[in-house]
């Protein structure tokens, strides 16, 4: 890691704090009850040598990495690679069977996701778990709302939860005109943004992102990078989960290679450009191979292009 | 690091209230977007066309007609709503009128018992049968329709059998002789009477301020309390409720148990104002309680639907199903016109609920 890198996060760990400071001003009480985060570049997850068996299938052995506050680590793979099982124990919703799974410097073995939210380990699945025709605060409090009163005449605050989403997304650089419309005419993009949001003020330390930009366009992915980068500023960890090193490079600050379930790497940024990066995710052999297999079928597409480019750069 | 390093500065004040590039005409948009807005057009347009069209729709004793008929399925329309919104059908809303009505009626009736302890006994029925309905479909995941088509066809067969082998005869009568009849006939079958110089005056049924107390406590938990946030949660994507921590079950038993001690409270207030019931009673109302949720805005799917709509929906069915008769039609009309307004009113929900997902 470079002193130059050093440097960004200690400034983005100022913001982070920033922000934290004026939830508390603006919300009062926070509604999780998770540890508080830790400087930047302090380590809240670390795993080693993690693993994991169904039966006699072992979906993913000698996993080595680390969860730092404030920085960005993209776990990459192809389908079938072990992302999902990765996802599964860091989420809390599948015990390892091997290795060590450390939280805060303490061993835990996590038995629900809830009891990995409690430790403010928050995992944003792919499909989100919003309610399309709800507006936009109900979908962000839903589970968990404020309310005001007592007894029958215990009712929403319906005010403060407005209040708290518009600052909160617009803490995420969201500024939406009306909370109030269904969260279904967000785009892709900003729903993505909205459920992570929400995360966040749940009291997350660490983020688990399923895949966020797997079903979205060239521009909406940009967006939700955009959202992954503030995440950061905050100081929170991050785990971005993808296949597409594209993506995984500008926010990243650590990559993990996974295939067949075993880590084929574990790099800082300074270590690796984006075209080693994209060389190692498919395989230098593999990518080659597909590269001619797509300049014989269809020598004009976009991929063909791109692929050949990359090879260009080698 | 190149994205995102940089925050923009953002004036903290824009956060609050609300937002300055909402105008006037925004609003006035948001208001015609509630769901139940088409309805109190339909409503308005149907009581003026009567109104101006026959004598005795206005009149004092006309009046009171369509309201009292407005207000039963009211009260019932409104319940069947909540439960739409949750996404569930309950097709045993009206034979469960007939059950808790003949409940009450033959213990007051035939075996002399205290009013109190035979309305509690109905209620206490009830309960057990919405709780029944709701966790029959949560633990099967069978669909509502079939799981409640099957309790109305259990609730309509028991009615008749067990009214007859009980009492021999398929109406009860003769309440009046059970202790403290007078006290259950002031609570769900008195009436005010209004003299406003017409022949007979403004008669104003208990039935009429429950079904307005109903529909205002149905509008304040739908959309001023948690449960109400739930109702539209599991309605609108059960799985994705579940996954920010909802109580499903318990939010959609709580729903079926809404439903059924409405059809009690129906079964209550047709009992103590005509002092008699049939078997009968209530079987082949379920369908209509459910085209006036729909007329009031609410989706067959769930998710969306408003309580001020379904009893806004009932109040045309009483306008018109009275409103035929002061105009002298065939009163075989009546389902003609509920059949046009169900599709109407399903072709307008599925415009808005296109309208509400789309991406703005």
């Amino acid at each position: 890691m470079t002193t130059n890198e050093n440097v960004s996060h200690q400034a983005s760990g100022t913001e982070g704090s920033d922000t934290e400071g004026s939830d508390t001003v603006v919300t009062g009480t926070p509604a999780a009850s998770a540890p508080p985060l830790p400087e930047p570049g302090v380590a809240i997850i670390e795993v080693k040598d993690v693993g994991k068996s169904y039966g006699s299938v072992i979906a993913l052995r000698e996993i080595t990495t680390s969860v730092k506050a404030g920085e960005v680590t993209c776990v990459l793979g192809d389908n079938g690679a072990g992302k999902s099982t990765l996802i599964n124990i860091l989420a809390g919703a599948h015990e390892h069977s091997e290795g060590e799974f450390i939280v805060d410097g303490v061993v835990r073995h996590m038995s629900s996701p809830r009891a990995a939210l409690a430790l403010g380990i928050a995992t944003v699945f792919q499909d989100l778990a919003v309610v399309p025709l709800m507006p936009v605060w109900r979908n962000f409090f839903l589970g968990s709302e404020l309310t005001k009163g007592f007894g029958p005449f215990k009712r929403l605050d319906i005010n403060s939860m407005k209040q708290i989403t518009k600052s909160e997304l617009a803490q995420m650089g969201i500024d939406l005109r009306d909370v109030d419309q269904p969260i279904g005419t967000l785009s892709g993009g900003e729903r993505q943004c909205v459920a992570i949001a929400r995360a966040v003020y749940f009291g997350a330390r660490v983020l688990i992102l399923d895949e966020p930009t797997a079903a979205l366009g060239v521009r909406q992915s940009g967006v939700v990078l955009k959202y992954i980068a503030k995440a950061r500023d905050r100081g929170l960890g991050v785990v971005f989960i993808t296949h597409n090193p594209h993506h995984a490079f500008p926010v990243g600050d650590r990559f993990m290679l996974l295939r067949r379930g075993r880590s084929i790497g574990n790099f800082a940024k300074s270590e690796m450009t984006l075209d080693e990066l994209v060389q190692m995710m498919a395989g230098g052999a593999e990518l080659d191979a597909l590269t001619s297999e797509l300049e014989r079928s269809m020598p004009d597409s976009a991929v063909t292009k791109e692929l050949q480019k990359g090879m260009k750069h080698q | 690091m190149t994205t995102g390093t940089t925050q923009e500065p953002r004036p903290p004040q824009e956060a609050r209230g609300s937002d300055e590039r909402l105008s006037g005409s925004h609003r006035l948009a948001s208001v015609l977007r509630r769901p139940e807005v088409g309805a109190a057009i339909a409503a308005l347009a149907i009581f003026v066309f009567f109104a101006t069209t026959t004598k005795a729709f206005l009149s004092p004793g006309g009046a009171s007609t369509w309201l009292f008929t407005a207000s039963s399925f009211g009260i019932m329309a409104v319940a069947v709503a909540l439960l739409m919104i949750g996404g569930e059908f309950d097709l045993s809303a009206g034979a469960m009128i007939g059950t808790t009505g003949l409940t009450t009626g033959i213990m007051m009736s035939e075996f002399a018992m205290n009013v109190w302890v035979s309305i509690l006994l109905a209620l206490v029925i009830a309960v057990a049968i919405g709780a029944l309905n709701g966790i029959l479909v949560m633990r099967t995941g069978l669909p509502s329709f079939i799981v409640t088509l099957g309790s109305f066809f259990v609730l309509q067969g028991v009615n008749l059998a067990v009214t007859k082998i009980l009492i021999g005869k398929v109406s009860v009568t003769g309440l009046q002789r059970a202790e403290g009849y007078t006290q259950g006939q002031q609570l769900f079958g008195s009436f005010v009477k209004i003299d406003l110089g017409g022949t007979l005056p403004l008669t104003i049924y208990a039935v009429t301020f429950w079904w307005v107390a109903v529909t205002l406590v149905a509008t304040w938990v739908l959309l001023r309390t948690r449960a109400g946030n739930w109702i539209f949660a599991v309605g609108g994507a059960q799985i994705s409720s579940r996954q920010v921590g909802v109580p499903v079950l318990k939010t959609k038993v709580g729903l079926f148990v809404t439903t059924s001690v409405a059809g009690w409270l129906v079964g209550m207030l047709s009992l103590f104002k005509t002092t008699t019931v049939q078997s009968t009673s209530g079987v082949g109302q379920e369908f209509i309680f459910i085209i006036c949720a729909v007329v009031g805005g609410c989706l067959l799917t769930g998710g969306y639907g408003s309580a001020v709509g379904a009893a806004l929906g009932a109040l045309i069915y009483g306008m018109v199903q009275q409103g035929i008769v002061y105009e002298g039609w065939d009163n075989d009309w009546l389902y003609a016109f509920l059949g046009v307004m169900l599709l109407g009113a399903v072709l307008v929900n599925n415009w808005v609920k296109a309208r509400a997902e789309a991406v703005r």
